[in-house]
Parts: structure tokens; C-alpha cells; sequence
């Protein structure tokens, strides 16, 4: 059960290996968590989180294969999850794909490959995910979208639109889930430095997977609905939201 | 029909299907009818944290068992439903020369309520917790209804007092009233300048009067004013109350309005009230006659006041430890203090003897009740430390009251909790009895 702090006992990650999921965890193994599921596609780098995760005090880590573009394979997935957790306090969706603007736009195939992964797969698992969540009648659900999903850019529009869909599915996921026990918390992290955007030029608010981790914590001590990470990005965001577009076109270059 | 579901505090809302059992032939069989996720009584709602919530399984309202009856009315000993409201008892009791010798902070809770938490009050050292005072209960289990009292089923009684609603549905109850001659009490009242003074001046209180309680300003270093009772007589009451002593007195009535902002009150208006509220107690010890129920439950002049903690709700941290570890209470107000989460409310009382219930919360000493609002940054890695500190000096906290406590320390909190856990196997060994609270301190399976 999660305590009065938001404190969960087990969890539930797609995207095991996601760094901000790993800083996560992490934080709430310090507090109450004490079985984990980590699903993912990559068995060894799974297996190396279930490693240090059960050197920083959790009792038991399990992994699971999952492909996000199987979505065939989902529903079965997320049950026998929930099944061998008894109750998922908190469930966290961290998968997702970056993929090169200039890359996806020369292969259609690829983009159309990212926005699946992105979105596709997370209505997917989301879907199943809450028809257990509203069974057991309680539980987070932590989708980790992004400031992308805020406003289209030319630089990642790609990504920022499977982002959108994803980030208004979940939106949607929590109004539906009203009452249910169930919730859902949007997390908007802007540019994050992590093994997916290494090599990049950071971005104005450039945060850490421990910031965004902390911010998340924070979320569920408050009963948040949207987590910005930083912060401050709920302000910048609502200013740029509403620039009129050549001003927000300019900037975007630069 | 499902419904969210929260305790007093407000946080950690789950959802169950509630059932509202009217007979306790409908109370056995929504036990019987094999709902995977279990089932668990709830009554006014007044537990603080998830001690009455049931996420995704069934949640017996017992709010349509009431009924108040004499048992032997010479004897002083009340026949009452579970569901019934300890007001309620007392509208019947007062009245005729009688009342329930133990009440707790609210009469807004159920007999079943203050069974599955073994309440006490501002008087425990002179009349221990509510099972003092229990001669028998009729409880439901999956298998039919029970009989339990200190005689019949020792074990199954005891388990139940302070069990947290575990180990049976409360269907009724004999409960033994005391004879009062005036519905008052005499209260003397005093300022004490620091902690030191507070916890001298209750010890001295406690000695003294039925009735002892001290209120703690918790964001001045723990300076405060301490409180003692004792039953007025109708030659203390001025001449205008001396015609109907027993005659309830309905004191003002305040609601918080539901418009309220979703954050809690900001420090500096709890600091002007608690300034107020220690600038108007006298110096020097007064006595006053006030209404028995004003003295016994001042919260419960504001309705809803639970609200006034905004959206994200607080918890309130109760824990009780031994005479000798009295500095504890310094230290706890101090650590919460450095991490920018003082109390909103401190309350300190001096328990007596503990009674035979593996479970129940009062041991001989101090205890020491916290409002602190939920979503403080720090709290939880703050209570997390108190509750170490509170388990190793011989403490525990109060789960009836609980919604966070690290459920690794319940073991050393309650020694007896094997024995209990026995005695839960043994009456309901298909666990359908389960509560949020039960899952979460891995008190059920």
C-alpha cells in the first residue's frame, strides 16, 4: 500500500533500465519499497539494475522482457505482473525513444517506429495497466512524458509529437481514473543529461535523472497531477505555449 | 456501490464497494460471501489514516447497526450496537446520572471505532483505555457471530480490543458507565513557560485531578498550558446550572466552509493562534467549571476541521513511550522543528497502566499527539527517524492513528503481536477481515 506520503511498497517499471526510473527507485527503495518489477528489453542491463537495487536494501527484484512494439503481448505482461506483486502500489511508464530529428525525417519507416514505441505502446501498457489498477482500487501511475509534448519544435518534432499524444493519453488516463482509487501523474521533465541525450547541446534548464527523481517523489507526497522537472518549466512553458509562432519559430533556432 | 474513501486525515485515498449491513445476519454473510479483497468495518470514519479503508474490496459501513439499551440498569452496565456513536451513548447516559468513563478527543466515534482502537482519554491514568470498561462484545466473523468478553474467549477479546477491526465486526457491546452528579468539570488551568515546565507541571496534574492534558505550542520550543479535571459537584456549579446539572450545554458551532484553499493553514497563522491560545491561559492556576464535553472534545466545536489541512491532508503522529524516556518528547518536537516541520497541534498525556491487549497502544508514560500537514517536505524522513527513537526507548505509535509508520518497527512496537497474530489466524483463517492499514504494516498476510 502506499502511505499517507505516497511512499509505495511495490513497483511496477516499463523501461527498467531508464535512468530517471533508476534514481527513482532508488529513493523509494529507501523508504518503503521492497519488491520491485523491472520490465525491459534488454535482459543484462535489466539484470545489472536488479543488482544495485537489491544492494541499496530492496528484497526482491524481478525482471521481465517486454517490447514496447509487441503490444499483442502487453495485456498478458502487465496481469502476470500484478499477479506476482499481489498489488502494484506505483507503476512507472519510462520507456521511449529520442531517435535523430534529421535521421527520422529521411526514414519514414523509423519515425513511424518511434511514434509506436512512444505512444502506441504506452496506450498500451497505460490501458492494461489501469484496468488492474481500478481491481485493486489504489496505485500511482507515473508516466514519464516531456516538455516536448508542450509545443512542437522543429529541432524534435517527431519525438514532441509521440510525446503529445502520450502526455494527453495520460491526461485523459487520470480523468478517467477519477474516483477509482487510481492515479496518474504526467511527469514533463525538460532536458535531461542521460545516456540517451549524451552527445547533445544541453538546453536552457538542462536537469539530472536524480532532480527529475526528486521532483517525482515530490509529486506523490503532494498528490500532484503534473510534475515539471525543474520546477520552474511549468512557468517557462506556459509563456512559450502561448508566444505567438514566428517569435517561437525565432527562438527555436537559436 | 464504490466510493473513495479516505480516514480523517485525508491522504492515501483508496476505493472499495461499501456495503451498508443493517442485521447482523447481513453482517455475516457480506463476510461469507467470498470477496477476493476482503472486507472491513468502518464506522464514523475518525481513524486518521487507512485503518477503515479496504482498497478494491468491501467496506461494512456499520453506521445502520445503532441502538442504546440498558443491560442492567442498577449495575450501570449499557447494551449498545456497534455502530453506534459514543454521543449518542452519552445523550442516553447523561441524562439519567451516568456516563462512559472513557471517551477520546471526538464523541464522534462508533463503539466499534473505539473497540478496534482501545481509545483512551485525558484520564487514562486514573481509568485506563476503553476495554476497562467492556464487559462483553458480539462480534462477526466469516463462520457466524462470536462471544467474547474477559471470561468467554479471553483471547479472542483481547486481540479484538485495539485490533484494529481485525479479528471481527463489533456487533454489540456491554459497556459499564460510571454515576456523575453534574454534566461539568472543574478545570484548573495554567501557562507553562518551557517543556521542562509543561512536563512538570502535567506529572503534577496527573497526581492530582481525574482529567490531565497539556497542550504544546510546537513552534515555540514547546512552552505550553497544562490542564486538570475533575467531575464538578452541583455545589461547584453557578446557581443557574445547579437546576439541571445534567442538562447538555450545546456550546457554539463552527464549520470550516468547503471553499477553503487547497493548501494547508501557513505557519504564521498557526503561530498567531498559538499565541493567542497561550497569551489568553492564566499565569497563575485558575479553575473554572466548564461543560464535561467542551473540556473532553474541543475540536469537536469546529465541523470539518479536518479540511483546514488543505488537499494533500496530514498525518497525525501519536506515540506513547516509557515514563523514563520522557526526553524523548523534547527531542521529537526538536528534530521537527530543524526540519522545518513543527506541529500544528501538540498534545501531551500521561497514560497508567497498559491492560492484557497484545495491540493496544497505552503503556505506562508519556504520550505525545502531533498534527503535522502530509505533504511537508522532510516529514517523512523526519518520522521515519522519531519512529526508530520511539521503538528503541521501549515506544510505539498509535495505529489506530497511523499512516505511515515503517512497517518493519511494528514487530518491536508491539512485542505481542505474534500472540495476536495467532488469534487472527485462528478466527479468520481465510483473512477476509483486512484493512489498508493491515496490507500496508503487514499486520494480515
Amino acid at each position: 500500500m502506499n502511505d499517507a506520503q505516497g511512499s509505495p511498497q511495490t513497483v511496477l517499471v516499463f523501461g527498467g533500465t531508464s535512468e530517471i526510473a533508476q534514481a527513482l527507485l532508488r529513493r523509494l527503495a529507501a523508504r518503503r519499497a521492497h519488491t520491485v518489477v523491472l520490465a525491459g528489453r534488454d535482459p543484462v542491463a535489466l539484470e545489472a539494475v536488479a543488482t544495485r537495487l537489491r544492494v541499496v536494501g530492496v528484497t526482491a527484484v524481478h525482471t521481465v522482457a517486454f517490447e514496447a512494439t509487441d503490444t499483442d503481448s502487453h495485456g498478458r505482461l502487465v496481469d502476470d505482473a500484478f499477479d506476482r506483486l499481489g498489488d502494484v502500489d506505483l507503476t512507472l511508464i519510462a520507456f521511449g525513444a529520442l531517435g535523430d530529428q534529421a535521421a527520422l525525417e529521411a526514414d519514414p519507416a523509423a519515425a513511424a517506429l518511434l511514434a509506436r514505441v512512444n505512444y502506441v505502446a504506452a496506450v498500451s501498457v497505460g490501458l492494461a495497466v489501469a484496468a488492474r489498477l481500478r481491481v485493486q482500487g489504489h496505485g500511482n501511475l507515473v508516466a514519464l512524458s516531456s516538455v516536448a509534448a508542450e509545443r512542437p519544435r522543429r529541432s524534435n518534432f517527431v519525438y514532441g509529437s509521440s510525446k503529445a499524444g502520450m502526455d494527453a493519453f495520460f491526461r485523459g488516463l487520470g480523468d478517467a481514473l477519477r474516483g477509482s482509487g487510481a492515479r496518474v501523474i504526467v511527469v514533463r521533465p525538460g532536458f535531461v543529461h542521460t545516456r540517451m541525450t549524451a552527445g547533445m547541446t544541453p538546453q536552457p534548464f538542462a536537469t539530472t535523472p536524480d532532480a527529475v527523481a526528486d521532483t517525482i517523489v515530490r509529486g506523490l507526497e503532494t498528490g500532484a497531477e503534473t510534475v515539471w522537472a525543474p520546477p520552474i518549466l511549468r512557468w517557462v512553458m506556459t509563456v512559450l505555449r502561448h508566444l505567438p509562432a514566428p517569435i517561437f519559430r525565432r527562438l527555436d533556432r537559436t | 456501490m464504490r466510493e473513495l474513501l479516505t480516514g480523517w486525515g485525508r491522504t492515501a485515498p483508496t476505493a472499495a464497494d461499501v456495503i451498508r449491513p443493517a442485521t447482523a445476519e447481513e453482517v455475516v454473510a457480506a463476510l461469507a460471501d467470498g470477496e477476493p479483497r476482503g472486507a472491513i468495518a468502518r464506522g464514523l470514519g475518525r481513524a486518521y489514516g487507512d485503518a477503515a479503508q479496504n482498497a478494491g474490496g468491501h467496506v461494512l459501513s456499520t453506521l445502520a447497526l445503532g441502538g442504546v439499551e440498558w443491560a442492567d440498569e442498577q449495575a450501570g452496565l449499557v447494551r449498545v450496537s456497534g455502530g453506534t456513536s459514543l454521543d449518542s451513548i452519552q445523550r442516553f447516559l447523561v441524562p439519567q446520572g451516568w456516563a462512559l468513563p472513557v471517551l477520546p478527543g471526538t464523541r464522534h466515534v462508533t463503539v466499534g471505532g473505539a473497540v478496534a482502537a482501545d481509545v483512551h482519554g485525558k484520564n487514562h491514568r486514573v481509568d485506563g483505555s476503553f476495554a476497562r470498561h467492556l464487559a462483553q462484545l458480539t462480534l462477526a466473523l466469516p463462520d457466524g457471530v462470536h462471544r467474547a468478553s474477559p471470561a468467554e474467549d479471553p483471547d479472542l477479546f483481547w486481540a479484538t480490543v485495539g485490533g484494529l477491526g481485525l479479528t471481527g465486526v463489533v456487533l454489540d457491546a456491554v459497556l459499564a458507565a460510571r454515576p456523575i452528579q453534574t454534566a461539568f468539570v472543574r478545570v484548573a488551568t495554567r501557562r507553562a513557560v518551557d517543556l521542562d515546565a509543561v512536563l512538570a507541571g502535567l506529572e503534577e496534574a496527573a497526581g492530582r485531578h481525574r482529567y490531565a492534558v497539556a497542550w504544546i505550542d510546537g513552534m515555540a520550543r514547546g512552552r505550553g498550558v497544562v490542564a486538570g479535571g475533575d467531575d464538578a459537584l452541583t455545589a461547584d456549579l453557578p446557581a443557574a446550572a445547579r437546576r439541571a446539572p445534567l442538562a447538555r450545554v450545546e456550546g457554539r458551532h463552527l464549520a470550516v466552509p468547503s471553499w477553503l484553499p487547497g493548501a494547508p493553514m501557513p505557519p504564521v497563522a498557526v503561530a498567531a493562534l498559538n499565541e493567542l491560545r497561550w497569551r489568553r491561559a492564566p499565569s497563575a492556576e485558575t479553575t473554572t467549571v466548564e461543560p464535561l464535553e467542551r473540556f473532553l472534545f474541543p475540536l469537536d466545536a469546529v465541523d470539518g476541521w479536518n479540511r483546514l489541512y488543505g488537499r494533500s491532508g496530514f498525518v497525525q503522529y501519536q506515540f506513547a513511550v516509557p515514563a523514563h524516556a520522557a526526553d524523548l518528547i523534547g527531542t521529537a518536537l526538536d528534530r521537527l522543528a530543524r526540519a522545518g516541520c513543527a506541529p500544528l497541534l501538540a498534545v501531551l498525556k500521561r497514560f497508567g497502566a497498559a491492560d492484557a491487549a497484545p495491540l493496544s497502544f497505552p503503556i505506562p508514560g508519556w504520550t505525545l499527539a502531533l498534527d503535522l500537514p502530509a505533504a511537508l517536505p522532510g516529514l517523512a524522513v523526519a518520522l521515519d527517524g522519531l519512529d526508530e527513537l520511539v521503538a528503541a526507548a521501549g515506544g510505539r505509535v498509535y495505529l489506530a492513528k497511523d499512516a505511515r509508520l515503517r512497517p518493519d518497527l511494528v514487530e518491536a512496537m508491539y512485542p505481542a503481536l505474534d500472540a495476536w497474530r495467532a488469534v487472527k489466524a485462528r478466527v479468520d483463517p481465510a483473512g477476509v477481515l483486512t484493512s489498508d492499514l493491515g496490507r500496508r504494516l503487514g499486520l494480515v498476510g
